[in-house]
C-alpha cells in the first residue's frame, strides 16, 4: 500500500521536526487552561455538564489543531519542490492524497489521547460515564477527519502553506456557519444548510454522549468529497 | 526507447515547445542541448510524467505516457531541476523511501540503495540528514533516487547546474558510468558539460528541434571540418593562393596579419604550408578547426534568432 508508505514517511517528518511538537504543546497547553477556566470553573456542576463542557471547546481546539496539521500537507511538497518526485513514482494521486491525509490523521488522534487527561480528571472527583467519553470522543475524531480532509483540500490548492491554511479556515468557517444561513433562509434551503453545517446540526450529540448514524454519515461524507476534490486538484495540477 | 511526435506544450497562450519529435534509441546517451527557457525542461517533465503535453504523443518503451501514465513511470527515473529530498530524512532512509515508492520490494532495498550510493559516491553520508547536506551532496542524491530502483530510462534536468567545476567533472564521470545500464537523456544548457558525455546531441532553440546528431555529424552539417591560418603578407596573392584549396573566409586582417579560414580537410595542412611559403608568404600560425561545437551552438542558436 503506497499511501501508509506515503502516510509513514509525512507522520515521521511531522514528529522529527520542532514545528510538530510546537503545535502539539500551545494547543495543549491552551486546551487545558479553557478546561480549567470554563469547563470546571464556575458555580458547581455535574460531572456529565463537565464533560459536556470538555468536548465543546476541545471541538474548537480539533477545528484548529485539523488546520495547523494540514497546512503543510501538500503544500509543502509544491514549496519544496518535492512534487515531481511523487508524480514520476508509479502512485496513484489518490494514493498521494490518502497517504498524507492518514498522517494527519495519525497526528490529530495524538493530540486527543494527550486530551484524555481531563476527562480523567473529571474522574477524580466526580462520576463519568465511559460511553459518554468515548462518544465525545468519536466525534472529535469524525469532526477532526472532516475538518482535516476539507484542510487536505486547501492544502492542494495553496502554493505554500500560509495560503493553504488561509483556504482552509476560510472554507470551514463557511461550513460552520451554514447554521446562520439556515436560519435566514426558506425551506427547503434552509434545510439543506442545516444538513450541511459541520458543527451546530452534527456535533452536539456527540457532545452529549450520543451517536446517531447521520451524523456519522455526515462527516464521512465530508471528508470522502474534500479529499476526492484534493485527488483531482492533483490531477489537475499536471496540466499547469 | 522513445518515440516522440509532433510534441506541443502551451503554457496559456505562450507556446513553450512546438511540435517537436525525436526518437532515442536503447542504450543512449543523449545530450538535450539549449538556452535557458528554450524548452528542455518542458520536454523532460513531459517525459517524465510530472506535466501532461497539449498535444502529440510520447512513447517510452512502448507506452503511452499520457493513457498508460502508470506503466511509464515504473520505467524512468527523473531527476527535476531542483532536486527533490526531503531535508529532514538522512540520506539513506530517503532512497529507502524513494525505492519502496518505485515498487522495489522490501527485501531487495536495502541493496538497491546501498547500489545507488555507490555509483554516486553516496556512501560516506549514508547517515547523514539531508539538510546538512553541501550543494553538489544535494545534487548526487537527486541523481541517486533517479537511478535507484534501476530504471531503463534516466531523465536528468540540468544535473551539474551550481555545481563547482571539480563537482561538474565528478558528476559528468557519474553519468558516463551509468552508461550501457540506462538509456540517459541530460540536458544542460552549457555544452561543453555534456558533449563529452554525449552519443547524441539534440539542439532545442524557442521550442523546436535546430539539429541533431553526434558532434561530428552536426559539425559536418554546418560546412565540416576547416583549416585555420594566419599569414603576414599580400591579401591578394594568399587569396590566390589558398582558393585552390577551398573557399575561403578572411575572418580579420589588421597589421598586415591575415587570420583566414579556409574550408579543406585537415589532412591537407602539409599541403597548404607549403603553398604557403612557396608563395613567398609568412606563415605564422596553421591548425585544424574541426567544428568547435561551442562556437556551432552558438552559429544555429543565433542563426535562428536572425532569422526570426
Amino acid at each position: 500500500m503506497k499511501a501508509l508508505l506515503i502516510a509513514r514517511r509525512e507522520l515521521a517528518g511531522y514528529l522529527r521536526t520542532l514545528s510538530g511538537y510546537v503545535i502539539l504543546a500551545i494547543l495543549l497547553a491552551v486546551n487545558g487552561l479553557f478546561f480549567n477556566a470554563y469547563a470546571l470553573g464556575g458555580a458547581s456542576k455535574r460531572s456529565a455538564e463537565v464533560l459536556s463542557g470538555f468536548f465543546y471547546y476541545s471541538s474548537g481546539f480539533t477545528i484548529v489543531a485539523a488546520i495547523l496539521v494540514s497546512m503543510r500537507l501538500l503544500a509543502e511538497e509544491r514549496q519544496t519542490g518535492t512534487l515531481p518526485l511523487l508524480y514520476a513514482s508509479p502512485v496513484r494521486d489518490r494514493d498521494i492524497v490518502l497517504g498524507k491525509f492518514l498522517a494527519g490523521l495519525a497526528f490529530l488522534a495524538l493530540y486527543l489521547l494527550l486530551t484524555l487527561y481531563m476527562p480523567l480528571l473529571v474522574l477524580v472527583n466526580g462520576k463519568v460515564s465511559f460511553g459518554h467519553v468515548a462518544a465525545g470522543y468519536l466525534g472529535l475524531l469524525l469532526l477532526g477527519s472532516a475538518s482535516l480532509a476539507v484542510g487536505t483540500f486547501g492544502s492542494s490548492l495553496a502554493k505554500n502553506q500560509l495560503l493553504a491554511a488561509i483556504f482552509s479556515a476560510v472554507m470551514l468557517v463557511a461550513l460552520i456557519l451554514c447554521w446562520l444561513l439556515a436560519r435566514i433562509t426558506e425551506q427547503p434551503l434552509s434545510d439543506v444548510f442545516s444538513a450541511m453545517s459541520l458543527w451546530n446540526q452534527h456535533f452536539p450529540p456527540f457532545q452529549a454522549g450520543l451517536i446517531h448514524v447521520r451524523d456519522v454519515v455526515y462527516y464521512l461524507v465530508v471528508t470522502y468529497v474534500a479529499l476526492f476534490a484534493a485527488t483531482r486538484v492533483l490531477e489537475a495540477r499536471r496540466w499547469r | 526507447m522513445i518515440q516522440v511526435e509532433g510534441l506541443t506544450k502551451f503554457y496559456g497562450e505562450h507556446a513553450a515547445i512546438r511540435d517537436l519529435a525525436f526518437t532515442i534509441g536503447q542504450g543512449e546517451v543523449i545530450g538535450f542541448l539549449g538556452l535557458n527557457g528554450a524548452g528542455k525542461s518542458t520536454t523532460l517533465k513531459i517525459l517524465g510524467c510530472v506535466l501532461l503535453p497539449t498535444s502529440g504523443r510520447v512513447v517510452i518503451d512502448g507506452h503511452d505516457v499520457v493513457s498508460q501514465s502508470h506503466e511509464v513511470r515504473q520505467r524512468i527515473g527523473y531527476l527535476p531541476d531542483v532536486p527533490p529530498v526531503y531535508e529532514e530524512m538522512t540520506v539513506g532512509e530517503y532512497l529507502a523511501y524513494v525505492a519502496r515508492l518505485r515498487d522495489v520490494p522490501a527485501k531487495a532495498t536495502a541493496s538497491h540503495v546501498g547500489e545507488a550510493e555507490e555509483k554516486t559516491g553516496l556512501r560516506d553520508v549514508h547517515g547523514e540528514v539531508i539538510s546538512t547536506l553541501s550543494h553538489g551532496y544535494r545534487q548526487r542524491v537527486g541523481l541517486a533516487q533517479a537511478l535507484v530502483h534501476k530504471p531503463s530510462l534516466l531523465i536528468l534536468d540540468e544535473p551539474t547546474s551550481g555545481l563547482d567545476p571539480l563537482q561538474i567533472v565528478e558528476m559528468r564521470d557519474v553519468i558516463r558510468g551509468l552508461k550501457g545500464a540506462h538509456t540517459v537523456l541530460v540536458s544542460s544548457h552549457i555544452l561543453p558539460e555534456i558533449s563529452q558525455t554525449c552519443d547524441r546531441l539534440l539542439i532545442i532553440h524557442k521550442g523546436t528541434l535546430l539539429a541533431q546528431g553526434s558532434e561530428e555529424e552536426l559539425s559536418r552539417s554546418l560546412g565540416g571540418p576547416s583549416i585555420m591560418l594566419e599569414v603576414r603578407g599580400d591579401r591578394a596573392r594568399a587569396l590566390e593562393v589558398l582558393q585552390g584549396f577551398g573557399a575561403v573566409e578572411v575572418l580579420e586582417g589588421t597589421g598586415g596579419v591575415l587570420e583566414m579560414k579556409v574550408a579543406a580537410a585537415p589532412d591537407l595542412r602539409p599541403q597548404v604550408a607549403r603553398a604557403v611559403v612557396g608563395a613567398g608568404l609568412e606563415l605564422l600560425r596553421l591548425d585544424a578547426n574541426e567544428g568547435q561545437l561551442e562556437a556551432l551552438f552558438l552559429r544555429l542558436t543565433h542563426g535562428q534568432e536572425v532569422r526570426a
